[in-house]
């Protein structure tokens, strides 16, 4: 198989001074929010991952994760969408992928072991399917969290860092959709760390974020914003106290919400006074000395770099 | 007027159905239009046998050269259980199908002012809610007589893809088949034109556009217009086929048979 996982011997012996040069490649699922309301998400992601020797790769064609996964258990339809990506995936010749958006990974990952758990629903699909090729199974779905976890390591990541984030505060939020169901959880369902050791490595301290596993109101934003208004007031209030600097999300509907109820709330279209909101990928990419032009900063509706610039003087 | 159109463009088609004795005729096929049988000439096109059957169109058929969309037909043929769908006039007949036209595919249209919506792909969605009851099932790219991928338009529409939409869903002739088939109910040809004109907007308009539109507007051609407007339809027959004689495009046989299409009329 091409693109098997690279022996970790392979990883340690690799100079630092290749760092600009992509020696792999990973199949990569976007997801509908990062080509139009969260680009910067996308392309930081993309500049990160580049600075650390790997290539995101789109997968061709790709389709709606169907955002929100089906509870239902004889609706097969609805998984077939996620397994279309997957067909996606294994014409590409490969066994993974990672996905960005933390909403995109919880459904294809729950989907993928829907029809794993099920060879009957499987095979379903696929006569239903018969435009194309049959789904094998066994497409592995990664958060990219995960992935700079334990494919790329967070020690390696560290000897990247080109800014380090000295004296920065961050805090980490979860939200649901990267800890819930737990088969799915990229870490632990109540306690996890993966975020706060991503940030230790990039130099920053983890602002501890009493709230950072609940609920952001999600789309309780489109029908009821008040309740959205006081879970934000709540997961931001929390660590505005311990003097965050920059809440950090994985998810663009968390970031949507915890922008603009913090917006709502101050009662301002455009502040300096909130807590910005950044990607992962966006610190990591900017502790690994990214441009930031590539950041995609801009579209943030509380500007965070006034916080990043007074790191490193500008 | 638009019925008296309709009557020129049958009989222009006429000759392919009439005119020829059975007798000469050595193969025959068997269809069935709305469960009734009927045994037609084989090679002959959907259009023109459900004409030989005896049906005379008052809907269901436009252009009759696959451009309108007005003759979306569904169908089966024997042993396969697979729904098909068809341009009536582009498709010939095949021993065994049973099928019928759907001339109308009932579809909300919102309205807007395209000056007035922005060129951003969250504009799509505020129109077309629906679209994000897409499930991927594909049913529309395979219902597509264009052949199209309606399915990847759909989701370049989700992403908020203007350019994608428009590049995918260019040669969408809004025959309505892919929305009547739609489990999620997205009308996808409305979405479609949306995102054409929306992205459209935003392009730079050529120059030789700007410049031919002032020409217009200045009068330029308003004279010679004026004259073409007040001739005859035997004098603008004549007219075209000299034309095209100078142009060198037409014989003399390729003119007779434009102007009995009626295209001569343009
Ligand atoms: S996209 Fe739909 S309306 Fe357009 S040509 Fe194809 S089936 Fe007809
Ligand atoms: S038929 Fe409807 S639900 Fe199925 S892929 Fe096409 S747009 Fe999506
Ligand atoms: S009659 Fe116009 S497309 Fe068939």
């Amino acid at each position: 198989m091409p693109n098997e996982a690279v022996p970790k011997s392979a990883k340690a012996s690799a100079s630092p001074q290749t760092s600009h040069i992509t020696r792999y490649a990973v199949p990569y699922f976007p997801g509908c929010a990062l080509k139009d309301q969260a680009v910067g998400f996308e392309r930081s992601a993309r500049a990160a991952l580049l600075r650390l020797g790997w290539e995101l790769k789109e997968l061709p064609r790709w389709n709606c994760c169907g955002t929100v996964y089906s509870l239902s258990t004889d609706d097969l339809m609805r998984h077939v969408a996620p397994v279309r990506n997957f067909i996606r995936v294994q014409e590409m010749g490969e066994e993974r992928f990672v996905a960005l958006c933390a909403m995109c990974y919880n459904t294809l990952k729950r989907s993928a072991r829907f029809v794993a758990a099920d060879l009957g629903r499987l095979s379903r699909i696929n006569a239903f399917m018969d435009e194309e090729p049959d789904y094998r199974g066994g497409v592995e779905v990664l958060h990219l969290l995960q992935f700079l976890r334990d494919e790329i390591g967070f020690e390696e990541i560290e000897s990247r860092v080109e800014k380090p984030l000295y004296g920065l505060k961050v805090a980490p939020y979860y939200g649901c959709m990267l800890l819930r169901p737990r088969e799915v959880g990229i870490d632990h369902p109540d306690a996890p760390e993966t975020m706060e050791l991503l940030f230790e490595h990039l130099g920053a301290e983890a602002v501890n974020s009493p709230h950072k596993v609940e609920c952001c109101g999600a789309y309780q934003t489109v029908a009821n914003p008040g309740v959205v208004r006081e879970r934000v007031r709540e997961i931001v209030g929390a660590v505005a106290r311990r003097d965050a600097d920059l809440i950090v999300t994985s998810c663009p509907l968390c970031t949507y919400n915890l922008e603009r109820h913090q917006l709502s709330i101050t009662g301002e279209e455009k502040t300096r006074h909130g807590i910005p909101i950044l990607y992962f990928t966006q610190l990591l990419g900017f502790a690994l000395g990214v441009p930031e032009g590539e950041l995609g900063l801009g579209g943030a509706a509380i500007d965070p770099r006034p916080a990043l610039s007074q790191l490193v003087g500008g | 007027m638009g019925q008296e159109i309709m009557e020129r463009i049958r009989e222009a088609n006429e000759a392919v159905i009439t005119g020829i004795d059975d007798a000469d005729i050595a193969h025959w096929v068997s269809i069935y239009i709305m469960g009734k049988a009927y045994r037609v000439p084989a090679d002959i096109t959907l259009m023109q046998a459900i004409e030989y059957a005896g049906y005379r169109f008052v809907r269901g058929a436009g252009c009759r050269a696959g451009f309108c969309g007005a003759c979306a037909t569904v169908y089966r043929v024997a042993g396969d259980w697979r729904l098909k769908a068809a341009l009536a006039c582009q498709t010939r007949v095949e021993d065994g199908m049973y099928l019928v036209q759907i001339p109308f595919a009932p579809a909300e249209k919102p309205s807007y002012r395209i000056e007035e919506e922005a060129p951003a792909g969250t504009t799509l969605l505020k129109h077309f809610p629906e679209i994000a009851r897409c499930v991927a099932c594909n049913t529309c790219t395979k219902a597509c007589p264009q052949e199209l991928e309606v399915m990847d338009y759909i989701q370049a529409a989700l992403r908020g893809d203007l350019k994608g939409v428009a590049e995918l869903s260019f040669d969408c002739i809004q025959c309505g088949l892919c929305s009547i088939r739609c489990p999620a109910e997205i009308v996808h040809y409305h979405v479609a034109q949306f995102a054409r004109r929306l992205y459209g907007r935003s392009l730079p308009v050529p120059g030789h556009v700007v410049e031919r539109v002032e020409e217009i507007e200045s009068g330029v051609y308003a004279e010679e217009f004026e004259r073409l407007m007040s001739l005859s339809r035997e004098e603008i027959e004549e007219l075209y086929k000299k034309e095209q004689r100078e142009k060198g495009g037409l014989k003399s046989d390729d003119a007779s048979r434009v102007t009995r299409n009626g295209q001569g009329e343009g």
